[in-house]
């Protein structure tokens, strides 16, 4: 019994070590050839920490949001007016901050617009995601539309870079390279451990993965509470809940809490990133849209689709960039064919494919009753 | 209030109000096709947008075939023959992209009882792809061969960028209104959508097919069991929503002039606005939820300034569902009144 256990800790610490190292290793076939693939990474990492995020709102709770953008600005917009536009404070203690005005803005939008129902909610969030992004366009003391630039880095482990020869950090990780299937180390391109600078985006994509990590395991908690139980009732069935004794506005207004206070994150970490730099071109509507299919095509109400889900909106159109002009069209294709054929996104929550069976039993049984029936006669 | 000095003069509020009246024409127009879709299947048919899309590049593809590529100015008179056939195409056009649509991304899904959010995400597929065909439209004539047949219709190397109906049609003044000049163009824009909207009411109330739609729209299991052909009824639900989106774009491109792949998104997002604000799945709430839109974004921008013309659209909807949660005139596609 504890054995297995722990081989399973021990199987989950090793995925992870291997997903850390995907930059380093980048394994053929997968590693894009035209772009940075650690860069890429760092995007696909991004992406995953939105979805898991708005996978609380719209998979855990049923509310359709498609203005998450506004949440991804809001934090990014944060970080940046408190370290490079009006103060100049340091990463680590403007991140809480942007955390905390994002999750306030997401009640402050949650609290009137909560209340109307389902579709309605819909539009209300795609209007105010893009009421914030004209803000920002429109007002000089964010920046306007030039953006916020210099946006300082997150903290460095050990010594900093000193130019022309030092390039800091404790110590250097060499990557492969590969030839065919054949690896070898590149002693050139090095990864400096842990220095976040303007040249390798890998210490990033590390700092991001770490972050989705922890939100992860947040995110298990609560799924798993009496907060994740009220949410599951609420969405199932509104009134049913309400009757039960669930306040569902409260619940719903926690959910749109959460999922802005974990956009306001990664948007954090998107004005921090190898840039620095943000403008409201950054934050189109389009984005948002990017946000919701990633949820659902990844499996509404799982954790791991939407993680999925996120990876996979990120990564593809990166990876097939030798179709340039044609990836959008092959993506929109393809939202369309895969919600055509996995109805039910890639993943499905156990819930839904348990329902799912329970379904066909029932469906089953009444044929057979049927058939007897008519075997009777 | 002093309307003068918030506006700059009296005039200009009037001349922003009828402007205001003219878009929010359009508005209502397009915003007929999500009101129907989502009366009768509860889905935000997301990809409309490009159905009005389709329909203004083939407006300005009627004035490129009748006229050619120099441009011209042409008095309304003038252009009536060539505006109805570019009417009669562009509702032909954007119909058979509604239809296509039906058939492609969300009957399959319909027919599986799909949850109706995975509809939504093959919506958002479907009208990134339609855009983007727009967009490489160049490459597709390349394909077959016939680049150089098409160049004034696909115009290569820009096919991304604006294309612009060659010919201008010039508004005449008709009469003065306190200071501002009616024109034509306006008159003839305000006229038409309200017509089309007063068919498409009655037709909805009064015809055996109108019954059929409203029928699934208020329950979908026994209208079939009635004899409603559903599947038939939301295929008439998009044609009606096509050739609404075709004339709206005939309207839209005799103000405007000019389109691009993209010109759908942002027109769809606030003719979605238009119909949730009057009360989706209700016909006349569309059409007033569209005024109400145009004028009051168009007060907002002479107010505000320009840019935060859409801040105020979506402001004023937050405002409006919060007193009304369900729109101006409630849903209402399945009851009687609609």
């Amino acid at each position: 019994m504890t054995t297995t256990k722990l081989s399973r800790i021990a199987l989950a610490i090793l995925v992870g070590l291997l997903f850390y190292a995907l930059p380093l290793i980048r394994p053929p076939f997968l590693t894009t050839n035209e772009i940075d693939f650690g860069g890429v990474m760092f995007q696909v990492a991004a992406f995953a920490l939105v979805a898991l995020g708005l996978n609380i709102v719209i998979g855990y709770a049923g509310l359709l949001d498609l203005g998450y953008v506004g949440f991804y600005a809001c934090g990014a917009y944060t970080t940046g007016v408190l370290t490079s536009e009006h103060w100049h404070w340091p990463f680590l203690l403007a991140l809480p901050i942007a955390i905390a005005v994002t999750m306030v803005t997401g009640v402050i939008l949650g609290a009137p617009t909560l209340r109307v129902r389902g579709d309605y909610l819909a539009i209300v969030t795609l209007g105010f995601g893009e009421i914030i992004r004209i803000c920002v366009k429109n007002v000089e003391w964010l920046g306007a539309s030039a953006g916020i630039s210099n946006i300082p880095h997150p903290p460095n482990v050990g010594p900093g870079p000193r130019p022309p020869f030092d390039k800091g950090g404790l110590f250097e990780i060499p990557r492969l390279q590969w030839d065919g299937i054949v690896p070898s180390l590149d002693h050139v391109h090095t990864t400096r451990f842990l220095v976040f600078g303007a040249t390798d985006a890998t210490p990033y994509y590390w700092l991001l993965l770490t972050a989705l990590l922890l939100v992860l395991l947040g995110d298990r908690m609560i799924k798993a509470s009496r907060v994740g139980r009220a949410w599951e009732a609420t969405r199932e069935d509104e009134d049913a809940a309400e009757l039960m004794g669930v306040p569902t506005f409260k619940y719903k207004l926690m959910a749109f809490a959460l999922g802005a206070a974990i956009g306001g994150l990664s948007g954090a970490f998107f004005a921090s990133g190898q840039g620095g730099y943000i403008s409201p071109d950054s934050f189109p509507l389009l984005l948002s849209m990017l946000f919701v299919a990633a949820v659902i095509v990844g499996g509404s109400g799982n954790r791991w689709g939407a993680i999925a889900g996120g990876a996979l909106v990120a990564y593809l159109p990166e990876r097939f960039r030798e179709f340039a002009d044609y990836r959008l069209l092959v993506f929109g294709l393809a939202l369309t064919v895969l919600a055509i054929f996995r109805p039910e996104g890639l993943m499905p929550p156990r819930r839904t494919r348990r329902a799912k069976k329970a379904k066909e039993q029932i469906e089953a049984l009444e044929e057979g009753d049927v058939e007897e029936e008519a075997t009777h006669a | 209030m002093d309307l003068g000095a918030l506006f700059g003069s009296p005039d200009n509020f009037i001349s922003y109000t009828m402007g205001g009246i003219v878009f929010g024409a359009i508005y209502a127009l397009v915003a007929l096709g999500y009101t129907m879709v989502y009366g009768v299947l509860q889905l935000i048919n997301f990809a409309h947008s490009e159905v009005f899309m389709f329909g203004t590049f083939a407006v300005a593809w009627v004035f490129v075939f009748l006229h050619g590529t120099d441009s011209a100015e042409w008095g309304l008179m003038h252009a009536l023959p060539a505006l109805l056939l570019a009417l009669v195409v562009a509702m032909v056009v954007s119909a058979a992209i509604a239809l296509l649509l039906e058939r492609v991304a969300y009957r399959p899904l319909i027919n599986k009882n799909a949850p109706k959010l995975i509809a939504l995400i093959s919506a958002i597929g479907a009208s990134f792809a339609l855009s983007e065909a727009m967009g490489l439209r160049d490459r597709f004539a390349r394909w077959v061969g016939l680049e150089d047949n098409l160049a004034d219709y696909v115009s290569p190397e820009k096919a991304r960028d604006v294309y612009v109906n060659p010919v201008d049609i010039k508004p005449h003044g008709l009469f003065d209104v306190a200071g501002f000049t009616l024109t034509d163009v306006d008159l003839l824009i305000i006229c038409a959508a309200l017509l089309m909207m007063v068919g498409l009411d009655q037709l909805i109330r009064r015809t055996r097919l109108g019954r059929g739609i409203r029928a699934v729209a208020q329950d979908p299991e026994s209208a079939a069991l009635m004899g409603v052909n559903s599947t038939r009824v939301v295929q008439v639900t998009f044609l009606i929503g096509g050739l609404m989106a075709g004339a709206a774009a005939t309207l839209y491109m005799m103000k405007i002039g000019s389109t691009r792949q993209n010109a759908g998104f942002i027109l769809g997002v606030k003719a979605f606005t238009a119909a949730v604000m009057g009360g989706i799945g209700n016909l006349r709430g569309a059409l007033l939820g569209g005024l109400v839109l145009g004028v009051m974004e168009n007060w907002g921008s002479a107010v505000f300034g320009a840019q935060w013309k859409d801040v105020v659209a979506f402001v004023l909807l937050v405002l409006i569902l919060l007193v009304r949660p369900s729109g101006l005139l409630g849903e209402s596609l399945g009851k009687a009144r609609a």
